[in-house]
């Protein structure tokens, strides 16, 4: 008998030992998952710290970018960040909004599936693919084109005539705008239409029901129920343009003298990285670099870190 | 009477201008992407022969194809895979199993959402200062290293995703018939979620694939066929963007291949992923 309970004993206490060690083993990956998110942060900080000593918050706000003399700013960089994925917005987000408007109320349900996947599939294209059309065949083509109608148009024009003033090669600041639009728009797309996806059925009938039309079931119903996840998604959407490196790289030109004209070539924070990093010869140079890429881990992860708290819940009711 | 059918078309008329308008947004989108599908194949198509998957990438104005960068990435993308995919399972688990309704797991997450959607290029960046600097050089367990760190997130969301569906009467019998949770986790819970799992490495499998930025930094660029993973390293996006940004017509012609390839491959696996698993796509 007492050989029994001896037994069983060891196994309970074995059991509670690896027990123990599983959670205290998850425990401290768990841990170091936190760990490599401050280690990313503290190595640019470290990188950069000479650039920070030497140039201050002044690299923030002057545009010099001089290999030989040793003097370094990043505002054109971060204009050209701020303003390519600005575009992105403008333009990707009305395409997005009406292609989920068409998806989730307007297409015949054969449709819907079929789009559905079609937009999903077509988020998850290589970037770098979209870069290389972009250099290659929508630069050249309507790149250009709507490039020298803009010019045309508005370069005369009183103060926004300064945005379109410059040549019309198709390699400038615009052009990257279209293309990371492009990139976003699938992304938006299946973000908003999760979102609409959503909402009860009972309560757009009811609207339909009092006589609403489709927009206005739209406008009054879907949109401020799903006010959270489509701002959530623009948001989100306009990480990813901040971020993105390849579909910018090849046809923003990496130029760094600062203009605040959309027709000429630019640079944005990672085209720059992606150009420069490897060839940058001296301290000061690759600690400048890493300044830049500190400013852009930092607007995005504030970006990213609203777009995940509006988007919270949303994710759970999505995947059931 | 007058004043309510001018209100009634009023109405009529902005429905009508809203459909016209997500018409036209639809046709927009999909012309834009059907006219990149369409151009990836006619030009991708060229060069698209046998010779790309038996030759390595040439200098200019010579035949070649693509053997070394292909292998390359297949190299870095699998490893990758396989380390990211094991320390995410356990996050996962730690997430769903022990943390779960507490203060530290809802950062966990909150921290893993955003690593999802980092630049990915600023994971290059941290582990070039880490890895690159301390060895001098450039080398493709650097490029491993980087992926990884893109495959973990996905693979936590998607495992926590199958994590969180296991009813918790399972769970409860287990533990009723006395099985302590180690057991419970490796004899019932993986076992049930072993196919969100896979499916979920497969993803990050197809996206890793496509990733430029942080192999700029790590694995480098290797001209030559190279299997070893301690020097630098040919992978298909890096060698796509040298190719592209070249001067050389050639050098064009075999970028747009390796592009087409490229796009296939991530396409196939997530259209199998579909099929097979009838899982969605993880984009954020």
């Amino acid at each position: 008998m007492g050989d029994v309970a001896e037994k069983t004993e060891r196994i309970l206490k074995r059991n509670s030992i690896i027990d123990t060690i599983f959670l205290r083993v998850s425990l401290i990956i768990s841990i170091g998952v936190f760990g490599v998110c401050i280690a990313l942060f503290a190595v640019l900080v470290q990188g950069s710290f000479l650039s920070i000593e030497t140039f201050g918050f002044s690299f923030l706000f002057h545009s010099d970018w001089n290999p030989v003399t040793q003097n370094f700013g990043g505002l054109s960089a971060i204009y050209g960040t701020l303003v390519t994925s600005f575009l992105a917005l403008l333009l990707g987000v009305p395409i997005a909004f009406g292609t989920s408007y068409f998806i989730t109320e307007l297409a015949p349900s054969w449709l819907k599936t079929p789009l559905t996947i079609l937009i999903e599939l077509l988020a998850i294209i290589p970037s770098i693919i979209l870069g290389m059309w972009g250099l290659f065949v929508f630069a050249p083509s309507l790149g250009v084109d709507i490039e020298s109608w803009l010019n045309n148009a508005l370069s005369s024009k009183f103060l926004i005539g300064n945005l379109f003033r410059g040549s019309h090669v198709g390699i400038n600041i615009l052009t990257a705008g279209f293309i990371l639009a492009l990139m976003i728009i699938p992304f938006i797309t299946s973000i908003f239409k999760d979102a609409f996806d959503l909402v009860p059925k009972m309560i757009k009938e009811s609207a339909y029901g009092l006589g609403a039309t489709t927009w206005e079931v739209v406008w009054h119903v879907v949109l401020p129920y799903t006010k959270r996840q489509v701002i959530g998604g623009i948001m989100l959407g306009l990480g990813r343009a901040l971020g993105e490196t390849m579909a910018v790289a090849f046809v923003i030109g990496n130029a760094h003298s600062f203009t605040i004209s959309l027709l000429m070539p630019g640079s944005t924070i990672s085209s720059v990285l992606a150009n420069e990093f490897t060839e940058a010869v001296g301290d000061l140079y690759s600690s400048s670099l890493l300044y830049l890429a500190l400013i852009l881990s930092i607007i995005s992860s504030i970006i990213l870190g609203i777009s995940q708290w509006l988007l919270r819940g949303f994710k759970k009711k999505r995947n059931k | 009477m007058k004043k309510g059918s001018y209100l009634y078309f009023k109405r009529r008329l902005k429905n009508f201008i809203s459909k016209i308008f997500a018409y036209l947004m639809t046709s927009v989108s999909l012309f834009f992407l059907g006219w990149l599908l369409f151009s990836l194949i006619t030009y991708g198509s060229s060069h698209f022969n046998l010779s790309l998957f038996m030759e390595t990438t040439p200098p200019p104005g010579m035949e070649g194809g693509l053997l070394n960068a292909i292998l390359g990435s297949l190299m870095m993308v699998g490893l990758a895979v396989l380390m990211g995919t094991p320390i995410a399972v356990v996050v996962a688990v730690y997430l769903t199993e022990y943390g779960s309704p507490g203060y530290f797991a809802s950062m966990l997450k909150y921290v893993n959402d955003i690593l999802l959607s980092a630049p990915s290029i600023i994971l290059g960046l941290f582990i070039y200062q880490i890895y690159v600097l301390r060895y001098g050089s450039f080398s493709g367990w650097a490029g491993v290293l980087a992926l990884s760190l893109i495959v973990f997130p996905i693979v936590v969301r998607a495992s926590e995703n199958v994590l969180t569906l296991i009813p918790d009467h399972l769970k409860e019998a287990a533990a009723a018939l006395g099985t302590p949770k180690w057991k419970t986790i490796i004899f019932l819970i993986l076992p049930i979620s072993r196919t969100g799992i896979v499916t979920g490495a497969v993803l990050a499998f197809a996206r890793v694939s496509g990733e430029t930025a942080p192999l700029l930094f790590t694995a480098l660029n290797n001209q030559f066929m190279n299997l070893d993973l301690n020097k630098p390293m040919a992978s298909l996006p890096v060698v796509i963007f040298q190719f592209a940004m070249s001067p050389y017509d050639d050098w064009h012609k075999i970028a747009w291949s390796g592009a087409l390839f490229l796009t296939l491959i991530v396409l196939t696996l997530n259209v199998c992923v579909r099929l097979i698993f009838r899982q969605k796509i993880i984009l954020h």
